[in-house]
């Protein structure tokens, strides 16, 4: 027992170095030993700099249509353009900017999807862990309600209720993701309970206040955060399905999923309208599962160095 | 002397890993006889575990390596160096020829095999018995180390046996193949007193009936006192003492060892004495020693000490330490 | 120096906890960690509580300070019944009753930096002005044997020995009269158990504290205590002075506990004649029928399979629960500590 305590410890990455700076330079460490990271990271990079920089990064407005010029093939393809280097779709409208813009819309709805998602799951999930017996019932029946849910069918309902907008598929994702998140924190949330330093805090006479909020939830955040990061990837997909179904945002704004909706039409004419789109899609969600696994052998305890 | 079955020389091990370099094992050698019973002690960070860890090959590779030194085992198929062996070989001779008994034995049983079956495997594979021979021997070796009604035990899983009974179990697939020596590490500290007291009793049954060697890793002296021969003290990856186990306890040479035991209360003690606390902590792996690796905590220590590292030297019939002060004569060693 | 004011006493106290099976939470059982068990203890002095794995030891220490309410029974802390109080009024009493733990690597938040660590308890009861805060933490800290300017560090730094230091310091910083060592010393290195009963011994004599020793190592509860309790399956078999422990135990359990308990001395250990038991620990959720110890007793009788044996005084300050020890009886069985 006591041999084994030299080489086992729980402290996490979050604590080791406490400047940012050497949390950088040990994340940096990690990463370089652990290429796909590094791969994950450009990834994300080059999405979120698309999706910040849109306008700076493309000539034409995603939305002005050149019937004109419609339906043209990729530049490095005959007939192409390289005024148009993704080529244009059916009303003529750009593909590399609605690309580019598309980025915004994925990004936003995974991002405040999770964290919608996370903040709801993060209270309920807390609240169902620390106090048990009945108030975890109820909560986990509520849970156990919307994972019950026939999730297009729930979709389908708040779309022709509340219309189709950015902000209801970011409801829908907030709601549907949510339970995920309430079942890991309330594992951690039991887990962390029985330690010994949330024994001291009610020794020393705490309240649930102070053990909730100084205690516990500053030790779940590795865990969920790496979720999260999945779920980002993942909500991406969503948004593509939805986009699909002609459930997501309204086709007057650049999504990926309404692209592939569209392109579907012309994958025999022009194929490349539903490729990028796909590859944007795919590319993504690659590069935020890359980050996560990452995250996830940063933030784990396990895998720490060995203690002095 | 009887004749030496294990020859242990100049082993190093170090582990590379993000951290740094730690020097786990650095320069430990000691002698096996056949039967006989070693205890190793040393406490968390010492090297114990990882010098027989690394005599076996168990040692993960990256990030670990065993940089040099010999192992001489004088197996079945004659002397052999276990350190230059191919991974298959040394299978062969863990399986075969030396046992070993963990402290955790839930992770090394197979929790999808029976008891029996497990055992009985090994008789087939190492020694090339049937499988009605095997079950008759695996009954037998049940009953030998004390579990009860061993034909109904045979069909029981590990998760029906309570800790001491899975030790009893890990014993039994140790010796199965009459290995010339058990290796132990740390094999009841997980367990109650009682029980304990019970496999120590175990050990030494079997080692006058089948006559086993038995390597003993502990961090408790007094657990081994009374089954040990002689005792192998370590600290800071480095022998510090080996001695016969009553010249140990009577003339401890070390300045460690005379901590180590002062550091334990005794039962039959009418009052308490304070307990000899050595002060400080144990050293940092990462940095390599260049001195005496107790210096820092050594009441006793002098310039020599953080000059050289003190080589292992005879004080005694048997009996050996690396320390530069003579403790009887209270003064530096000559020489 | 035992001062004979009682400081705790306990009576009666059960801890038992519900097994549930099925949707609804039906309870089919209870496991009886803590079966009917009464002491009391002194200002002053440090009980030791010892026992195997499973015999409930720990749940005392807990539900002794209500950390697990307790099924039924008493706990009497300076007179005042803390079953019976209100959460608020527990609340108050919790600077003078504190606990160490066993575990230096989970009882120290890992996100928190030693100061905040060992400040809480002050914080909690809002007693201090921050300056006076950081004195008394620094002199906490020395208290332990520790350098002061370790509280902006942050617990991995530190070793097991070092955290459990940090406990201490925490356990002690609003003062408490009584403090429940919860096998603080079973996760660390033989050397490093030595440099913390030192210093919890230093600790009782310098600022008159009272401890339960709670642990499975005989010989450091015998070092550290002045009366010993052996606890079986959730019950008390002896009670009485460390002395009177080794020199007469009564109870077959504590008689071979006592054979079984190693010494450092390889002369004593070649001659000691050991009382094996038989069998194994039955589960504390289906305790047997009479006594606790009858499947593994060498001396059970007919009696001892029927009725609990009566937990009593058979000699001044010795108590015992067997059938087979009647009044000031001496060693019934054979053997030598």
């Amino acid at each position: 027992m006591a041999t084994n305590r030299a080489a086992q410890t729980n402290d996490s990455f979050l604590d080791i170095e406490r400047t940012f700076w050497d949390r950088l330079v040990y994340a940096s460490q990690f990463l370089l030993r652990d290429r796909s990271g590094i791969i994950g990271l450009i990834l994300f990079l080059v999405v979120a700099i698309a999706a910040i920089f849109s306008p700076q990064l493309t000539p034409y407005d995603p939305l002005s249509q050149d019937l004109r010029n419609s339906k043209l093939p990729p530049a490095w393809f005959e007939g192409g353009s390289w005024d148009h280097p993704f080529g244009t779709d059916s009303l003529g409208r750009d593909l590399f900017c609605r690309i580019i813009y598309g980025a915004r819309v994925s990004l936003a709805i995974s991002f405040f999807g999770v964290l919608m998602a996370g903040g709801i799951g993060l209270i309920i999930g807390t609240f169902a862990g620390y106090f048990g017996g009945r108030v975890d019932a109820v909560i986990m029946g509520a849970v156990n309600l919307i994972l019950s849910l026939p999730y297009l069918l729930f979709v389908v309902f708040i779309a022709a209720i509340l219309g189709r907008s950015l902000l209801n598929v970011i409801l829908i994702f907030g709601i549907t993701d949510a339970p995920l998140f309430a079942r890991i924190t309330r594992g951690e949330v039991l887990r962390i309970r029985e330690l010994g330093y949330v024994e001291s805090a009610i020794c020393a006479g705490a309240r649930w206040d102070r053990i909730i909020f100084d205690h516990i939830l500053p030790n779940l955040i590795g865990p969920l955060i790496t979720v999260a990061t999945f779920e980002v990837s993942a909500m991406i997909f969503y948004e593509a399905g939805l986009g699909f179904l002609g459930l997501s945002v309204p086709p007057t704004v650049p999504s990926w999923g309404n692209m592939l909706s569209v392109g579907r039409l012309y994958l025999v004419n022009a194929p490349w309208l539903a490729t990028f789109p796909g590859l944007a899609i795919m590319f993504t969600s690659l590069g935020m599962n890359l980050l996560g696994d990452w995250l996830r052998d940063v933030l784990d305890p396990r895998l720490r160095r060995a203690r002095k | 002397m009887g004749q030496l079955i294990l020859e242990v020389k100049d082993l190093v091990t170090k582990f590379y890993t993000l951290e740094g370099i730690v020097h786990a094992v650095n320069g430990v050698s000691f002698d096996l006889e056949e039967g006989e019973a070693l205890a190793i002690v040393g406490e968390s960070g010492s090297g114990k575990s990882v010098t027989v860890m690394s005599i076996l090959g168990l040692i993960p590779s990256p990030p670990g390596k065993v940089e040099s030194g010999h192992a001489y085992f004088a197996g079945k198929y004659g002397r052999c160096d276990l350190l230059k062996l191919t991974p298959a070989e040394l299978r062969n001779v863990r399986g075969g020829q030396i046992g070993f008994v963990f402290q955790d034995p839930i992770s090394s049983l197979n929790p999808l095999l029976t008891v029996g079956e497990q055992i009985s495997e090994s008789l087939v594979k190492h020694l090339g018995m049937s499988s009605e021979e095997a079950k008759k021997k695996t009954t037998k070796l049940l009953e030998q180390v004390g579990i009860p009604v061993p034909k109904i035990r045979y069909n029981n899983y590990p998760h029906q046996f309570s800790g001491g009974m899975r030790q009893r179990v890990m014993i039994a697939i140790a010796i199965a193949c009459n290995p010339a020596i058990i290796i132990a590490d740390e094999p009841t500290t997980a367990l109650d007193v009682t029980i304990q007291a019970q496999i120590v009793d175990l050990f030494q049954r079997l080692r006058n009936v089948i006559g086993v060697a038995v390597i003993w890793i502990t961090h408790n002296l007094s657990v081994v006192a009374g089954f040990a021969e002689r005792v192998l003290v370590m600290y800071g990856g480095r022998v510090v003492e080996i001695a016969r186990v009553d010249d140990l306890f009577a003339r401890p040479q070390h300045p460690y060892t005379i901590g180590l035991i002062g550091a334990m209360p005794r039962l039959d003690a009418r009052e308490s004495k304070r307990l000899v606390s050595i002060e400080g902590t144990p050293p940092d792996m990462l940095i390599p020693i260049i001195h005496c690796p107790f210096a820092p905590r050594c009441s006793y220590a002098f310039e020599r000490c953080w000059q050289e590292i003190p080589p292992l030297i005879t004080v005694g019939e048997q009996h050996r330490t690396s320390c530069f002060y003579d403790l009887d004569k209270r003064r530096p060693r000559d020489g | 120096m035992v001062e004979n004011k009682v400081l705790l006493r306990v009576e009666n106290l059960k801890k038992y906890f519900p097994i549930t099976r099925g949707l609804l939470g039906r309870r089919v059982g209870a496991v009886r960690a803590v079966d009917g068990i009464s002491f009391d203890i002194k200002q002053g002095e440090t009980l030791g509580l010892v026992g195997e794995s499973g015999c409930g030891k720990s749940t005392t220490g807990r539900a002794i300070l209500q950390l697990h309410k307790p099924t039924s029974g008493n706990v009497f802390f300076e007179n005042v019944n803390l079953t019976k109080i209100s959460a608020e009024e527990l609340r108050k009493l919790r600077p003078k009753m504190q606990m160490i733990f066993q575990d230096p690597y989970t009882s120290l938040n890992p996100r928190h930096s030693v100061g905040k660590i060992i400040a809480e308890p002050m914080v909690i009861h809002g007693v201090m002005s921050s300056q006076q805060l950081k004195n008394r933490v620094a002199q906490l800290l020395e208290l332990v044997g520790m350098n002061p300017n370790f509280v902006r560090r942050y617990p991995h730094e530190f070793s097991g020995g070092q955290r459990q230091r940090i406990g201490i310091a925490r356990a002690l910083s609003l003062n408490p009269s009584f403090i429940v060592c919860d096998e603080p010393i079973s996760s660390l290195d033989v050397s490093i158990q030595a440099q913390v009963v030192n210093l919890l011994q230093d600790l009782q004599e310098k600022l008159g504290l009272t401890y339960l020793f709670i642990a499975h190592d005989l010989s450091m509860v015998k070092h550290i205590s002045h009366r010993i309790a052996v606890m079986y399956l959730g019950k008390i078999v002896e009670f009485t002075g460390r002395n009177a422990l080794f020199d007469n135990p009564l109870h077959p359990y504590t008689q071979s506990l006592i054979s079984a308990v190693p010494v450092p001395d390889p002369q004593v250990e070649r001659k000691r004649h050991r009382i094996i038991l038989e069998g194994e620990v039955p589960s504390p959720a289906n305790p047997p029928k009479g006594c606790v110890f009858n499947t593994r007793c060498p001396l059970a009788i007919d009696i001892c399979f029927e009725t609990p044996p009566e937990y009593r005084e058979v000699q001044p300050e010795h108590f015992v629960a067997c059938h087979l020890v009647k009044e000031s009886d001496q060693n019934n069985l054979d053997c030598e500590p």
